[in-house]
């Protein structure tokens, strides 16, 4: 186990600069998930990680020791890769030991160390099968098996739950944050899925075109998202962003939105009179009133048995509301919705950056 | 009148027709012979015939002009104890086997270093097509000025850098002529393998490398481990056609020797020949030609049972 440390990374293929510029500091034993949209860099930064990418700027450092010029097999590393890449001529002891074998293990050490995480696993009945005949999520334990017995420093996922469906994605999410919890070691994982960063990560670092926008727990993230982006990367339904301008006129602060309906501003924020704002609010923090909040127009009411989703129009923008209690809402509806002021937030409109006291 | 006569009224009969042909359409079997018929028309006018009649001759006393009577296997006997034919065997199979095994060697290494990133990369690839693109014909006649005794730039070369002191005769003495013959094969070979394994290399997912490269393999074990396991199916196919290919040559040696210094590059095809037509005995050329069938048919065994679809390949069961 080792702490990785990434400071002022850049990488440039060719002329386009991927990677802007990173600082991440992960502890040890720690799981933290990298999470951004498609072509944020995030998969380029764990392959720089692993060592199958050049760094062209800046320093990576496993266990304290910097590996910008460590080839990929010194760097005590195991990667479980978004296809797998199980060798398909070897069986799944095979493929487990491949790397054991390599490392000139004794043949009872390779043994033992197969035995073990295949039963970890559930994979014990399987050994002497053919990746092609494993089933997607069995494959996926076989590529995770791989990676631990060589209990390596660290671990590097990239993508790993992508190609399963959804039900099994969820339940290998599970394992994998079991199996991190029992084995403790450090964990770097790559997704573009919020909802898997939230559930699996200790620390979620939100990139975006090659920076990171913001790094901390999944409560931080979603408590006090650092910018319009975070604020509507993280959380499902996303946050309704709704903008407005600040209006500080004797009394409490307050957002004036188009129309002139105006709202109290959120807590803890703070803004000039007449700056133009964002107005956050995340669907599951509006309440419905019938009088005052947003007046809106229900569009469309999806209840789930759990809790109903409204989507609303105000101002030609659509607004989103969850309740947990059943609503007797229909289409055409006028309803006012009201945000919870102590988990609302403002945003700059011109930056996105949060504006807080 | 006379149609009145008739006792089916030509409606009804086109009916009939119009019908067994709707039904000839439902039924797969019909169907599938129907579509099979031109091909196995073909296959039979220029396939078994030929290989037939070729057949047939090798077991009669045919010269040309004259049909032969049957003969058992007298021509096959004679032939077995003929040291030319024995020569021309062991010749065929040297060929062979140094050739193939030289073009595989070779055609590897080009495939791998193509599959390198490398500047001009299709460029280099096109080049390398070159020798098969070219007429085997042709290529011949330029290794026959390369060989030459008087004017060949190889010797020319070799005793300007003053390695040696005399021109090399490549194709007055035997085994000068074997190599030199199999040397001009290996020439024109090798871009077929080489650029077959080029694009079963292509199929092997860099990720398979990059989990090795993490997994702790050097790169001749990733070789080793990762990438000729993967290459056999298709190593099996390719060497499997150079092999035929090659025990079957007869074009350039045709060119370069016809077969000569006494006898030295003779293979199969073309004592075969030299035999049947400039010899006129149809009937002993047909039989070494039809000798040549068992050790064709032996390769193809060779490569479909040694090298079939490895368990890896098969599709999954539980």
């Amino acid at each position: 186990m080792a702490a990785v440390s990434i400071s002022g990374v850049h990488k440039w293929f060719g002329q386009t600069h991927v990677i802007r510029g990173v600082d991440v500091a992960i502890a040890d034993g720690e799981f933290c998930v990298l999470v951004g949209p498609s072509g944020c860099g995030k998969s380029t930064l764990l392959r720089m990680i692993a060592g199958l990418e050049e760094i062209t700027e800046g320093e990576i450092a496993i266990g304290g020791r910097v590996v910008n010029r460590v080839p990929p097999k010194e760097r005590d590393i195991a990667m479980v890769f978004q296809n797998y890449a199980l060798y398909p001529h070897m069986t799944v002891r095979d493929n487990m030991s491949f790397a054991l074998k390599l490392a000139k293990r004794s043949a009872a050490d390779i043994k033992q160390r197969v035995d073990r995480a295949a039963g970890i696993l559930g994979l014990s009945s399987y050994l002497d099968r053919f990746p092609r005949q494993l089933s997607g999520g069995q494959r996926q334990r076989v590529a995770m098996g791989r990676a631990i017995v060589r209990d390596p420093q660290v671990f590097l996922f990239d993508e790993p739950l992508s190609n399963l469906d959804a039900k099994l994605r969820v339940q290998m999410r599970t394992e994998i944050k079991e199996l991190h919890q029992r084995l403790k070691t450090t964990s770097i994982y790559v997704t573009h899925d919020q909802i898997e960063a939230m559930t699996m990560a200790d620390r979620i670092v939100v990139m975006r075109d090659g920076i990171v926008e913001q790094s901390g727990n999944a409560l931080d993230l979603y408590d006090r998202p650092a910018n319009t982006f975070v604020a509507a990367f993280i959380g499902s339904p996303a946050m309704n962003l709704v903008p407005g301008v600040a209006r500080i006129d004797g009394g409490a602060p307050m957002v004036e939105f188009d129309g002139g309906v105006r709202l109290p501003a959120p807590m803890n924020a703070r803004a000039s009179d007449g700056q133009p704002v964002l107005y956050g609010m995340r669907p599951e923090h509006c309440a419905l009133g019938a009088n005052d909040g947003l007046p809106a127009e229900v569009v469309v009411v999806e209840p789930t048995g759990a809790d109903t989703q409204l989507f609303c129009r105000f101002n030609g923008q659509e607004v989103t509301s969850v309740v947990r209690d059943r609503v007797a809402c229909r289409a055409g509806d006028r309803i006012g919705l009201m945000p919870d002021l102590s988990r609302a937030h403002l945003f700059d409109a011109t930056t996105g950056t949060r504006l807080a006291a | 009148m006379r149609l009145a006569a008739h006792p089916v009224p030509p409606l009804t009969s086109l009916r009939l027709v119009a019908s067994f042909a709707a039904r000839l359409q439902d039924n797969r079997n019909a169907l599938g012979l129907l579509f099979m018929l031109p091909s196995a028309l073909i296959l039979l006018v220029f396939l078994t015939y030929p290989l037939g009649l070729g057949t047939w001759l090798g077991f009669t006393d045919a010269k040309v002009g004259r049909p032969g009577e049957f003969i058992g296997l007298g021509n096959f006997d004679f032939l077995w104890h003929d040291p030319v034919t024995r020569l021309a065997l062991f010749n065929t199979i040297f060929y062979t086997v140094v050739a193939s095994v030289i073009k595989f060697g070779l055609g590897l290494w080009l495939a791998l270093i193509l599959n390198q990133h490398l500047p001009f990369k299709a460029f280099l690839r096109a080049i390398v097509l070159l020798p098969f693109i070219v007429p085997t014909a042709l290529s011949a006649i330029a290794f026959w000025w390369i060989y030459d005794s008087q004017f060949s730039i190889l010797s020319w070369l070799l005793v300007k850098m003053g390695l040696i002191t005399q021109y090399i005769d490549f194709l007055g003495d035997p085994w000068n002529a074997r190599f030199s013959t199999i040397a001009a094969n290996i020439w024109r070979g090798v871009p077929f393998v080489a650029i077959t394994l080029l694009a079963g290399l292509q199929t092997i997912s860099p990720s398979y490398y990059e989990a090795a490269s993490l997994d702790g393999a050097t790169p001749y074990q990733q070789f080793r481990h990762v990438t000729l396991p993967l290459l056999t199916p298709i190593i099996a196919v390719v060497m499997t056609f150079s092999v035929l290919f090659t025990f079957t040559d007869f074009q350039l040696i045709y060119v370069l020797t016809r077969g000569g210094p006494l006898n030295a590059t003779h293979l199969m095809a073309t004592l075969s020949f030299q035999r049947a037509i400039p010899g006129g005995s149809l009937g002993e050329g047909a039989a070494i030609a039809t000798a040549m069938v068992p050790f064709l048919l032996a390769a193809i065994l060779v490569s479909y049972f040694g090298l079939q679809r490895r368990a890896w390949q098969q599709g999954g069961k539980d």
